[in-house]
């Protein structure tokens, strides 16, 4: 008997906290019953560093700079069905706070008076990725399949959205795994 | 014999002068609302109320109930754009639920949890606007506002003090506040005006006593807004 | 030119008898006399007029024209319909603001003038045009945009420039019963006085006049429901706030034919028992103002105004002017209200209509300049003459506004039921592949529909008629529009105040040529909640163009698609600029491909 074909997902965080990951986490001993039906490429977990195809992309955070654009690019074009997950890839979240506070002013506290910097310099190293003016949702940049809100989304809510894609159902959430929050 | 009207099907009594909100409500009948409040006169300015009354669209909040009238509200097309109109809402506005303290209590966010919103859609405005603390007791914090104008008639109709008003028009409209300062402490608002209290997004919330009941304990965390409409208010009914 | 100083609130406010429902005029008056609304103006008026300062503020915040900060000496706007942008405007207004090195919406470094943009002003048929401290100079060319900037620079007050860059010829082309023929003042009220009120609501009602506003609504239903309503006051409002892009047909009615408007107002008066009526001009008609008050004053001297009107023992009627400032929403009637009673001009909730409470909550008949035009000449000739002009339905004749593409724009006034392609014909519009009827908020119809008829049942029309030729882009037309409707929404309710502008902005971004499918299915989304879910008719006709040029015109929206599956909402690569300069950084990774 072979074994049945195993989703391959693939996840990872842009401008975020890795919070919406640890709730995927958190869903616990059903993280067992998740590896038997859904194999893991580019994600922290794995540390993959780029996806393949995919049967599901998770994206966390939203697009704050110009890496993140490359990020969400390979999974829009190697994910089937692509995933925003919490608040910040959904509405930009709390590092969008600072959509209304200008580039120059965030460089300057960060580099040049911030608490206990002396001689600041803003660097200028290409490794470094480039901030945009705003920081954006990840469907402002590209097209999104599913939106699973949260903040982070509740490990049942994950486990549900999941198991329901994973059986080819339109993801349905209840009313109290539903918040943004 | 009561006068009656049929909404969704169902025989919905009402006294004459009654709007179809209210009849609604106090058949204990929900229709999604965020401008509309019963202690208040009828704005009609939010649309979420809309319902088709005998094929014509218009607000429930504002349109007079009357004998034999047809009214549908829970249908899919209406919740849908009920949805759309929550969505630009949420894009008009900063409204980043994780950092506020109304979450949970917030009935913005709790009409989008009841017509199920997922995502706030439309591509973001992101506007720069104005938080002001500068009152002891009150905080103004317009990234959350969405000029629902309750709090301009409580405190002209119930508080008699003319605290706020909307100021510009178009995209460009605003809360503002009765002082050459523009600032809320340079106003005769107090924490016990009922204008205070009003807000049902986290516009205008009381200071220090910020998550006195924790995230996930609030009552939009378990109840449907249909259940329980107002945060901290019984139901309108009628004996 | 004037000073903080020279500003004489309390004159100006018992003027305007220390009443809080004159605050648009007196705010007015304000910002004329100050150049601006400062902020202490606002505590002043507060205080003058027993109200709270917020209410004082809601309103001068509200309206267009009035500004807390200065706009120097002399404020030039140009008027930016489309009409005005396809004869030269954008190229006209960078030519002069580089004649007087200065930049648009920024008060010049002497603080002498400030160039900006205003929605348009009345004067299609002789675009581009503009305001000058609220006074119109039409079609502007190099030369005398030459000559504007000399004044300026020479500091010349406006009252001494000269006349003729002021002058407005009515271009009407094709009189008719209304523009061609002689009216003798009071001869449609001595007729009236003859026949009682009740006849000649009944030769109205014969006449079927129906609203030339654009709704159609028959005018003796309106004053026969007015007149029985129950109230302290009866009051008779002429709507002379004619803001669609593309309509000027009341302004040569007010500039020509004044008589027979005010006429039309004391029939209305007479029929419904009202005692004062209210002319409300739009803002941009500030130059009609000295001379319509002086055809009110003629009048009360012949005896057409004031007490015992025509010797009538008790028929007392007057009628006052209350200028707008820069709404188009408050040509709609009970936002026009609301701006007559000192509030922002936000529609209010309907029912209860004006008729029964309009002004200060009293019945109060609102028609259009044109319709109390038509009311006078019915009063005078009678009910079967006017009914035997046009078509069934729609009777009468219709002053038509033509604008754009065509050899003779000007007033032409047909029988109800001309075709658009009688109408192109006679004003010499050869190359015509489109016709926007009755402004933004009407219909757009294409070289296919040519046949179709000016009518209340074919195309409904306020009278405006902007020609397209084969060369003008659909897609800038509609996009012109959309930004029209954004700019003017009132913002009180959510579909319109967010819609408006989300469409703006979708249109943008197919114009800078980062459009898909996507969004032109979004746009589709927005179009149909502004039309179900919106206040009033502002928000329902907001997205008419871009719904019928994408349905009439597709080319003009596929060739701009980028792509057919998606476009990021915003400029990537340009979104990296300002940290590229701050950097100093320029290497590939500091771009990112738009592709």
């Amino acid at each position: 008997m072979t074994e049945p074909k195993k989703l391959k997902v693939a996840t990872c965080s842009l401008a975020g906290c890795f919070g919406c990951h640890m709730s995927l986490l958190d869903i616990d001993e059903k993280l067992f019953e998740l590896v038997k039906v859904v194999e893991f490429d580019r994600s922290p977990i794995t540390d993959i560093k780029h996806c393949g195809p995919c049967d599901i992309g998770i994206v966390e955070g939203g697009v704050c700079n110009a890496e993140n654009v490359h990020v969400l690019k390979e999974f829009r074009k190697n994910c089937r069905v692509l995933v925003a997950t919490g608040a910040c890839a959904i509405t930009g979240g709390i590092p969008a706070w600072r959509n209304n506070v200008d580039l120059w002013d965030c460089f300057q506290e960060v580099y040049h008076y911030g608490i206990g910097l002396e001689n600041g310099q803003i660097p200028n190293d290409p490794e470094l990725p480039l901030p945009f003016d705003k920081v954006h949702p990840i469907g402002e940049v590209v097209r999104v399949d599913h939106f699973l809100p949260g903040c982070p989304p509740p490990a049942d809510a994950i486990w549900k959205f999941l198991t329901d894609l994973a059986a080819g159902r339109e993801p349905k959430l209840e009313y109290e795994m539903l918040h943004y929050d | 014999m009561a006068k009656t009207f049929i909404l969704d099907g169902k025989t919905i009594p009402f006294e004459e002068g009654e709007t179809i909100m209210e009849a609604a409500a106090a058949a204990g009948v929900y229709i999604p609302h965020l401008c509309h409040h019963p202690e208040f006169k009828p704005h009609g300015s939010c649309k979420l109320c809309t319902v088709s009354i005998g094929g014509r669209l218009g607000a429930a909040c504002t349109n007079k109930a009357a004998e034999g009238m047809k009214v549908e509200s829970e249908t899919e097309a209406l919740n849908g754009d009920r949805r759309a109109l929550v969505q630009m809402l949420f894009v008009e506005g900063n409204h980043v639920c994780p950092s506020c303290e109304k979450s949970g209590n917030c009935q913005l966010q709790a009409a989008a949890y009841h017509l199920g919103m997922l995502t706030p859609h439309f591509t973001h405005f992101y506007p720069a606007r104005d938080v002001d603390a500068s009152h002891p007791d009150v905080l103004l914090e317009r990234n959350r506002c969405i000029l629902c104008e309750l709090c301009v008639r409580a405190s002209r109709d119930v508080d008699g003090k003319h605290v706020f008003g909307i100021g510009g028009r178009g995209i460009r409209a605003r809360l503002i506040v009765n002082a050459a300062s523009g600032r809320l402490a340079d106003t005769s608002l107090s924490v016990t005006d009922r204008a205070a209290e009003v807000c049902p997004t986290g516009a205008i919330v009381r200071k220090r006593h910020g998550f006195t009941i924790p995230i996930g304990k609030r009552l939009y965390d378990h109840h449907d807004i249909a259940e329980a409409p107002v945060a901290g208010m019984e139901r309108p009914g009628r004996d | 030119m004037p000073e903080q100083d020279v500003c004489d609130l309390p004159g100006i406010v018992a003027r305007w008898q220390h009443d809080p429902a004159n605050l648009v005029q007196i705010l007015r008056e304000v910002q004329e006399s100050c150049g601006t609304i400062p902020s202490d103006a606002l505590d002043r008026l507060a205080q003058l007029l027993g109200v709270p300062r917020v209410r004082i503020e809601s309103t001068a915040s509200f309206y267009a024209f009035f500004h807390a900060e200065s706009h120097g000496a002399y404020e030039i706007l140009f008027s930016d319909n489309i009409v005005d942008r396809m004869a030269g405007k954008e190229a006209l207004k960078q030519y002069f603001c580089e004649r007087l090195w200065l930049e648009p919406r920024k008060l010049s470094e002497d603080g002498l003038v400030y160039v900006d943009d205003t929605a348009d002003i009345g004067l299609a048929d002789q675009a581009p045009a503009l305001l000058v401290n609220g006074y119109a100079i039409p079609s502007l060319d190099k030369a005398r945009l030459d000559l504007v900037a000399e004044l300026i620079r020479a500091r010349k007050p406006l009252a001494d420039w000269p006349p003729m860059l002021f002058e407005i010829p009515d271009n009407v082309r094709k009189p008719g019963p209304l523009m061609g023929e002689a009216f003798a003042p009071g001869a449609a009220l001595k007729a009236t006085l003859a026949r009682g009120a009740d006849a000649t609501l009944a030769e109205l009602d014969a006449a079927n006049l129906r609203g030339r506003g654009g709704a159609g609504f028959k005018t003796a239903t309106k004053w026969a429901s007015c007149r029985k309503a129950e109230g302290e006051a009866h009051y008779v409002v002429c709507n002379a706030d004619e803001g669609e892009p593309g309509t000027f047909k009341d302004r040569v009615l007010l500039a020509s034919h004044a008589d027979l408007v005010f006429e039309g107002m004391t029939v209305c008066a007479r029929a419904i028992g009202a005692r004062r009526g209210f002319l409300y001009l739009r803002g941009e008609y500030r130059n009609l103002h000295e001379k319509l008050k002086s055809v009110l004053a003629a009048r009360r001297e012949q005896g057409l105004l004031g007490r015992n009107i025509l010797g009538e023992d008790g028929f007392d009627f007057d009628i006052e002017i209350h200028l707008g400032a820069g709404a188009y929403i408050c040509g709609e009637e009970s936002a026009l209200i609301e701006s007559l009673e000192g509030k922002p001009g936000k529609p209010r909730n309907r029912p209860p209509f004006p008729d029964r409470r309009g002004y200060r909550d009293q019945p109060t008949v609102v028609n259009n300049v044109e319709t109390f035009a038509c009311a006078a000449k019915i009063a005078e000739k009678g009910g079967a003459w006017f009914a035997a002009l046009g078509t069934p339905q729609s009777a009468g004749t219709k002053l038509v506004s033509v604008s754009g593409d065509c050899k003779r724009p000007g007033v032409y006034e047909y029988p109800f039921g001309a075709s658009v392609r009688q109408i192109l014909i006679d004003c010499g519009a050869e190359d015509a592949h489109a016709v926007q009827v009755s402004g933004p908020s009407g219909t757009c119809i294409s070289f296919r529909e040519f046949d179709r008829r000016i009518a209340f049942e074919d195309l409904a029309t306020a009278g405006a008629f902007m020609v397209f030729s084969r060369e003008r882009d659909m897609f800038e037309v509609a996009r012109n529009f959309t930004h029209f409707f954004a700019h003017e929404s009132c913002g009180f309710c959510t579909p319109c105040r967010v819609g408006t502008s989300l469409l703006k902005n979708t249109m943008d971004k197919l114009a800078a040529g980062k459009g898909s499918a996507y969004d032109m299915h979004e746009m589709k989304h927005i179009m149909h909640i502004l039309r179900s879910m919106a206040h009033c008719g502002l928000g329902h006709t907001a997205a008419n163009p871009v719904v019928q040029t994408m349905e009439k015109f597709p080319d003009a929206y596929e060739r701009r698609l980028k792509r057919l599956d998606f476009e990021p909402a915003f400029d990537l690569d340009g979104a990296l600029q300002t940290a590229r300069l701050i950097t100093g950084r320029d290497d590939a990774w500091a771009h990112l491909a738009n592709e």
